[in-house]
């Protein structure tokens, strides 16, 4: 039981996006938001993702442009750094080492070289009580940089970064409050006006204040505004100061005319929740960050123009991490009544498919139906559904929907939906995973599960095939084995095999002591084993042929999740504060691969995820994770998920690509250009059909690198060189099965394949006149095409 | 403390009269207001708002503005004439028309030298104040619609006038009109109705605030005659606007009821330039708010639903008390029901006429706290309407009840009232002497033998009473001090002292026997609002507006042992925290260290024989004593007994078979009495 480094945790794709305020570029074409500890720009135009700024070890916590040069952000995190980028390029300019966890950050124009930084504070950071401090930054040519010169502003703020403004003035004022004004009266949030003296509060109980003459100890005076019938989340004023933004979980984005009382316009619907709200300096944009950890970008004329859409996160996911067989996408509960559909591999929200098709109502405390069970066929042309209403109060509503491929419509649609599919709660579900039958089972708190199938008629309505019960117990989980032959129903501490051909009970299995929880089928070789976990921490093997327990250890497994690919399953077991992962072939109780403290939060939900291209690491810790990814899900709501080593090299090299900047203006001399890349992009293809296009893209790419890079933030030469190589050697390894390549290159593949062996020997030094020697061919080829491009521009023109 | 038998009554009808105006007279601090039926009220604003002077009004006589000039009163109505009031002997002094039809509003400049009318054939008036009347002295130029509202320029040389759609601003000097000002009217149906400017003010750096009809306050420059800027303040009517004294608040009054504040604050702290910014919002009222004032330290106002409410500004108070609280003044500061405690009868006074009830009877006795069983129901027995358009000022029935006696401004009627059994008569008693033409306070001696009539010069006319009639006997005049008039009458059980109290907090005791002066008791600040001579005694209890109590022994010519003790060991804070004044004051004979005092909220005894409590005891401590042993409740208990279980009391009394009588008027009943106010919605955008 070796613990491997070369795998780690990773927090993946999905990340909060809305857990600070999204700020918009000075030139309102970027939108920045904090994604985990990564920030991500997108573009405000076509809401993709352009690149993300990568460098912090842990929740990045808050970004703020750098009032000195609008091409630059800070961002903190946890990890008690700031760093310094230049977002356009997405490259780190400088560190600057602080040494404790940050929380928030924020600048003001009049004090250059300062960060206002939050921190919690030493003596009691359990009570979530945090203190304002500013840093000074000492001006140092070095990347990275300790900055220790610290003084405190004021303590015992919030940390709700909606808490703290800053106002305008030869003199800054902070404010912060934490002052419990009545029961009601509490203040949620602040906002100054850019040029007025005025301050704007929101207050528990909706309420907006505006305050004046704040300075005076006593003839400050307050005017009163109230249009929010909950909490006010936000405010934000526009940069002009001639309206104030407001936003609540009403999910409604209020504009209120400053100076005109109770004028106000409305822009209702958003989706979740508003959370932050931003506006960009020209005024031109506002964003606005919502519960459903979407970003929506709003032009000034109040009209909707983007949303950017993370992994939607509710207050918990009930349904199990899915995969979508036929897109691949991560399906689990989205926004309220909604399943979404996530593309890991883009970290990219698909769509929402309704489940509920009920008007969701934004208010607290109003018990409405969610989604609770979702399953998918083996083909992915089937989803079952159960939604349900009345958790907390007895009258339970629920209804079991079908849901049918539309292949037309490449959609899902509601096939059946049974209103009455049991008496009590469905507990657990599932599709039988032959290919020629498709049967959904479930099994219920009333004591019995139920076979549904399709309808022999031209309807294809499904309908109830049979009904098993086993001495009136409630079954606790169900499962069909891999090629659907068995079905195994636990009833409490039984589990029942049965034939789904002929609906015999084959046989009861009563080994363990406990509620059976999970119960689920070995794959592949390892068919005959059956796996269940029990509450009294008991992971049992049977063996189906024998009938007999094969093994079983003492460990309590909160999730239990074969992997459909392979004989592997993983267990997470959660012991002492912290998760652990087991991953095991049933049939030998010796783990595969054991990752002690994953996370320190339970872990319910997980999904093994196929990946797109195997990788084929022969090292046996790792293998298991070759031919799928596992996710799983925290109860903080974090999707995690494991990474190997050679995994991230890949990740970190395609990742130095600067990115196309997709959202380039459209001017003349963008169409001149964009007309001019299309045709030289024809002509290649026409020229040189398969072979030319690899080497093209290369170039092109360190091309760009070379020449777009600003001369003061390029790295040094030796990096750039093995940058160079690294690209030669990823197309090399990346391509083994497509020999064709250029003749003139058989040669430099020679010269890399040198190379390759010399770096493996680690002799550094002896490559930099070949490295140089390459970069002068290359450089050949990008004046080759160059060439070609002035010329294709020359003709273009009249 | 001692257990009644209570009369709960609540059939006195009485409904406070709607408030039209206001104005405010910052040297004297006084604030005059006038109702809807005619009547001015002028409240002291540093003694607590007690209600000093009460100027009944009259059949017919709608006044729609009152102004001050100096510490002269002046109102207008929509009977066309203008009336200066005798705030000494509170009355109307003289009234002479403007010939100009109703007029709508009145005005006097700061200088003190002139008074502005606006009139309904559109031509406002200038009015010079001389010494003891006013004189037309000319028209401004003639407009054609009503003059709504008026303001001076402080300096005296321009004058604002609202009327329908516009704004005019005069030249005094030339009477001609400079600027001439449009005012929107509403958008989408209210555009045919007009716009009607109801309120102007106007400020020393040539601002002009309008308050109008559409809901707007607007600001207008009088050099250019534009508009600044306008705030929509409400979708109705804005009715009142009043600026403070150093231009840099305003309040506006809306038909919603509500109080808008909009405060002149620079946008830039330290900075000069300045900005009109709408900012608090006072809610204090349900229906059209008639009149507002900003004064020193509050903003008071009062509209349709008859209450003045003093709504104080916190940023302008030094010291936070109980002087500087909300206030909300429903009832008059004076006793408007009056008792015939030896035969049970009640007489009630309304504006306009009088009712005599007899009290019901109960059956038996019940357990604290039960209601008994109503064996008689009480009984309506007359019906007293006054002659003439003045409304009653005052009005007694003496404690045997044979005798009613009440005064208008003119008259001053007295009749014999026969009883028996189920027959009510009533004969008017013709020859009254002459001195008794009119009184401002009526009190009979308590063996109904004797009528004490207050009248002008502070001073107090004696007329014996007998079958034959009513006979003039003398006249008590105090040998010194003010000629204010006198407010409170109380005569000794013994017949043998008269004490009477006047507006300027004298109180001077007579010697009934020898109809001469007696003695004087000290000055102290603040209003006598209720006094009471002891029957055993013969110590004047008396209680001030600030809450504070006094018992002054006449014979010995000073004060009790127990009053010193009061003044040195101070009152609790909880009693000088109380808002409205003690109405009365009544001695139970059965228990002479007993004193029953109440005002609107409470019923209290004090106990004299019992320590006074200090701040630290427990104030309103019955609870904790009906808990304790016998032992422990002789150390925790204190002099003050308060009784909170009856709400809006008008009056109190304490009839001789140790039953008590509490008249309240809740003010639920009245609420529902009152016109409906504007529906306003109360969800939704």
């Amino acid at each position: 039981m070796v613990e491997t480094s070369d795998i780690r945790v990773v927090r993946c794709g999905g990340s909060k996006v809305n857990l600070t305020p999204p700020i918009i570029s000075s030139d309102s074409r970027f939108v920045l938001c904090t994604s985990g500890d990564l920030v991500k720009v997108y573009s405000t135009r076509t809401e993709e993702w352009l690149h993300s700024l990568q460098g912090h070890t842990n929740q990045v916590t808050g970004i703020t442009l750098n009032p000195a040069n609008h091409l630059q952000v800070y961002s903190c995190s946890v990890d008690g750094t700031v760093k310094l980028w230049d977002f356009i390029d997405g490259i780190l300019i400088k560190t600057f080492v602080i040494g404790c966890p940050l929380f928030a950050i924020y600048v003001s124009e009049k004090h250059t070289g300062v960060l206002f930084l939050h921190v919690s504070m030493a003596t009691d950071s359990k009570n979530e009580c945090f203190q304002l401090v500013s840093v000074h930054l000492p001006k140092s040519a070095e990347q990275e940089v300790e900055a220790k010169e610290m003084s405190a502003v004021s303590s015992h703020i919030s940390k709700n970064p909606s808490c703290t403004a800053f106002g305008r003035g030869v003199r800054v004022h902070f404010f912060f409050f934490l002052v419990w004004k009545g029961a009601k009266n509490a203040f949620t949030c602040i906002a100054c006006h850019p040029t007025d003296d005025c301050i704007a509060t929101g207050h528990e109980d909706g309420k907006i204040r505006l305050w004046r003459n704040f300075i005076h100890k006593k003839e400050y005076t307050y005017s009163t505004q109230h249009w929010h019938h909950n909490a006010v989340n936000t405010l934000c004023f526009t940069p002009e100061g001639t309206h104030l933004l407001s936003g609540g979980i009403e999910s409604v984005l209020v504009q209120w005319q400053y100076g005109a009382g109770n004028r106000k316009e409305f822009l209702p619907r958003l989706g979740g929740s508003i959370l932050h709200i931003s506006a960009s300096s020209d005024g031109q944009l506002f964003c606005t960050s919502h519960s459903d950890n979407k970003i929506t970008v709003i032009e000034s004329s109040f009209k909707v123009c983007g949303v950017i859409q993370g992994l939607v996160k509710g207050d918990a996911v009930l349904t199990d991490l899915m995969i979508d067989p036929r897109s691949k996408a991560l399906v689990l509960n989205g926004k309220p009544g909604h399943l979404q559909f996530y593309s890991l591999l883009r970290d990219k929200h698909l769509y929402n498919l309704d489940i509920v098709q009920q008007e969701y109502i934004y208010e607290a405390g109003l018990d409405q139906f969610e989604v609770v069970k979702a399953a998918f066929d083996i083909k992915g042309s089937w989803l079952a559904t159960v939604e349900e209403r009345g958790k907390k109060s007895s009258d339970l509503e629920f209804f079991l929907k079908l849901w049918a491929f539309d292949e037309r419509t490449q959609s899902f649609v509601l096939n059946t939906t049974i209103t009455a599919a049991h008496t009590d709660r469905i507990i657990s579900m599932c599709f039988s995973s032959s290919e020629e039958t498709t049967m959904l089972v479930t099994a219920a708190e009333d004591s019995q599960f139920k076979a549904w199938c399709q309808g022999a008629d031209d309807q294809n309505f499904w309908s109830c095939d049979f009904v098993g019960s086993y001495h009136k117990l409630n079954p606790t989980n169900c499962s069909f084995s891999a090629d659907s032959s068995l079905l195994a129903v636990s009833f409490q501490e039984v589990i029942t095999i049965w034939s789904p051909d002929t609906w015999e009970m084959l046989t009861t299995l009563c080994q363990p002591p406990g509620v059976i929880r999970d119960l689920c089928f070995g794959r592949l070789s390892c068919s005959k084993y059956l796996l269940g976990t029990t509450t009294k921490n008991l992971l049992c093997c049977w063996n189906l042929l024998t009938c007999e327990l094969e093994w079983s250890t003492s460990v309590d497994v909160s999730k239990l999740q074969p992997d459909p690919f392979s004989e592997n399953v993983a267990a997470f077991s959660y012991q002492s504060k912290h998760t652990d992962l087991f991953v095991f072939k049933p049939s030998e109780p010796r783990p595969l691969f054991t990752n002690k403290n994953v996370c320190s939060e339970k872990v319910h939900r997980a999904v093994f995820v196929p990946r797109e291209e195997p990788l084929n690491s022969c090292d046996e810790s790792t293998q298991w994770l070759n031919r799928s990814q596992l996710y799983f899900l925290t109860q903080n709501m974090d999707l995690l998920t494991f990474s190997t080593a050679t995994e991230e090299d890949r990740m970190l090299s395609s990742s130095k690509q600067l990115v196309i900047d997709d959202s380039v203006a459209v001017t003349p001399f963008y169409l001149l250009l964009g007309k001019h890349r299309q045709q030289q992009q024809k002509l290649n293809t026409q020229s040189h059909p398969v072979s030319d296009k690899p080497q093209q893209t290369q170039g092109s790419v360190t091309i760009k690198e070379l020449l777009h890079t600003p001369a003061h933030v390029l790295p040094a030469a030796s990096v750039l060189c093995s940058m160079f190589v690294n690209s030669f050697l990823i197309s090399n390894t990346g391509e083994m099965d497509s020999e064709k390549e250029e003749e003139d290159s058989e040669e430099e593949m020679e010269a890399c394949d040198s190379q390759q062996e010399l770096r493996a020997q680690g002799s550094v030094d002896e490559v930099t006149p070949k490295l140089s020697k390459a970069q002068e061919r290359e450089l050949k080829r990008v004046r080759k095409t160059d060439f070609s491009w002035m010329a294709g521009l020359i003709d273009s023109k009249p | 403390m001692g257990e009644f038998k209570v009369h709960r009554v609540r059939f006195f009808d009485y409904m406070p009269s709607g408030i039209r105006a206001l104005a405010f007279n910052q040297d004297t601090e006084r604030m005059a207001v006038a109702r809807m039926d005619g009547s001015v009220e002028v409240f002291h604003c540093s003694d607590r708002f007690f209600q000093e002077k009460i100027i009944p009004g009259r059949e017919q006589c709608g006044i729609e503005g009152l102004s001050w000039v100096g510490e002269r009163l002046f109102s207008a109505g929509l009977n066309g004439g203008i009336t200066e009031y005798d705030l000494t002997n509170q009355k109307v002094k003289y009234t002479i028309d403007a010939y100009g039809g109703p007029i709508w509003t009145i005005t006097g400049n700061q200088q003190g030298t002139h008074l502005a009318v606006g009139c309904e054939d559109g031509t406002v008036k200038l009015f010079e104040v001389n010494e003891d009347q006013i004189q037309f002295e000319r028209n401004l130029d003639r407009q054609k619609s009503r003059i709504i509202s008026l303001s001076w320029h402080p300096s005296g040389s321009k004058i604002a006038a609202g009327m329908m759609d516009m704004i005019q601003v005069f030249n005094v000097e030339t009477g001609h009109s400079i600027h001439r000002m449009l005012a929107d009217r509403g958008a989408g149906t209210s555009r045919s109705k007009e716009c009607v400017v109801w309120s102007v003010v106007y400020l020393s750096d040539g601002t002009i605030i309008t308050g109008d009809s559409v809901g707007m306050v607007k600001l207008w420059d009088d050099q250019t005659g534009t508009l600044i800027k306008s705030h929509n303040v409400t979708k109705c009517d804005v009715l009142a606007l009043s600026v403070s004294q150093n231009e840099d608040s305003l309040v506006a009054g809306t038909s919603e009821g509500i109080v808008v504040q909009f405060q002149f604050v620079s946008m830039v702290l330290e900075k000069d330039d300045k900005e009109w910014v709408r900012t608090r919002t006072f809610r204090n009222h349900t229906h059209d708010i008639r009149a507002v004032a900003e004064i020193t330290t509050a903003v008071v106002s009062g509209g349709m639903d008859a209450q003045l409410v003093v709504r104080p500004l916190l940023d302008k108070i030094e010291v936070r008390s109980a002087a500087s609280a909300l206030r909300k003044i429903h009832f008059p500061h004076r006793r408007l029901v009056s008792c015939a405690r030896k035969s049970g009868l009640m007489l009630f006074q309304y504006p306009g006429h009088l009712e005599l009830w007899r009290l019901g009877e109960s059956e038996g006795k019940g357990t604290p706290g039960s209601s008994l069983f109503v064996k008689r129901n009480p009984e309506k027995l007359l019906q007293l309407k006054v002659k003439g358009e003045d409304h009653i000022r005052c009005s007694a029935v003496s404690p045997c009840g044979g005798w009613i006696v009440y005064s208008t401004a003119s008259t001053l009627r007295l009749y014999r009232l026969h009883c028996d059994n189920n027959n009510i008569s009533i004969t008017k008693i013709s020859k009254l002497p002459k001195v008794l033409s009119s009184a401002n306070q009526l009190c009979f001696s308590s063996d109904s033998s004797h009528l004490f009539s207050a009248s002008a010069q502070s001073s107090v006319h004696i007329a014996s009473l007998s079958q034959s009639g009513c006979k003039f006997v003398g006249t008590l005049k105090p040998k010194s001090g003010s000629h204010q008039a006198i407010h409170l009458l109380a005569a000794s059980e013994d017949g043998k002292w008269l004490a009477s109290a006047n507006s300027d907090h004298e109180v001077h005791i007579y010697n009934l026997q020898t109809q001469k002066a007696h003695c004087t008791v000290p000055v102290y600040s603040s209003a006598v609002t209720a006094m009471g001579i002891h029957p055993a005694t013969n110590c004047l209890f008396m209680m001030h507006a600030d809450q504070q109590m006094f018992e002054y022994s006449i014979e010995q010519k000073q004060y009790t042992d127990w009053s010193r003790t009061v003044q040195r060991k101070g009152l609790h804070r909880f009693w000088v925290e109380r808002d409205t004044p003690c109405l009365n004051v009544m001695f139970n004979p059965q228990n002479p260290s007993h004193v029953i005092l109440h005002d609107m909220y409470m019923l209290c005894i004090i106990d004299q024989s019992l320590p006074l409590p200090d701040d630290k005891t427990q104030f309103y401590n019955q609870l904790t004593l009906k808990s304790l042993t016998e032992e422990q409740r002789k150390s925790q208990s204190h002099a003050f007994k308060v009784c909170k279980t009856f709400k809006d009391i008008l009056c109190v009394e304490l009839m001789p078979d140790q039953s008590l009588v509490v008249v309240e008027r809740p003010l639920e009943d009245i609420a529902t009495q009152l016109p409906a106010p504007i529906k306003q919605k109360k969800f939704a955008t």
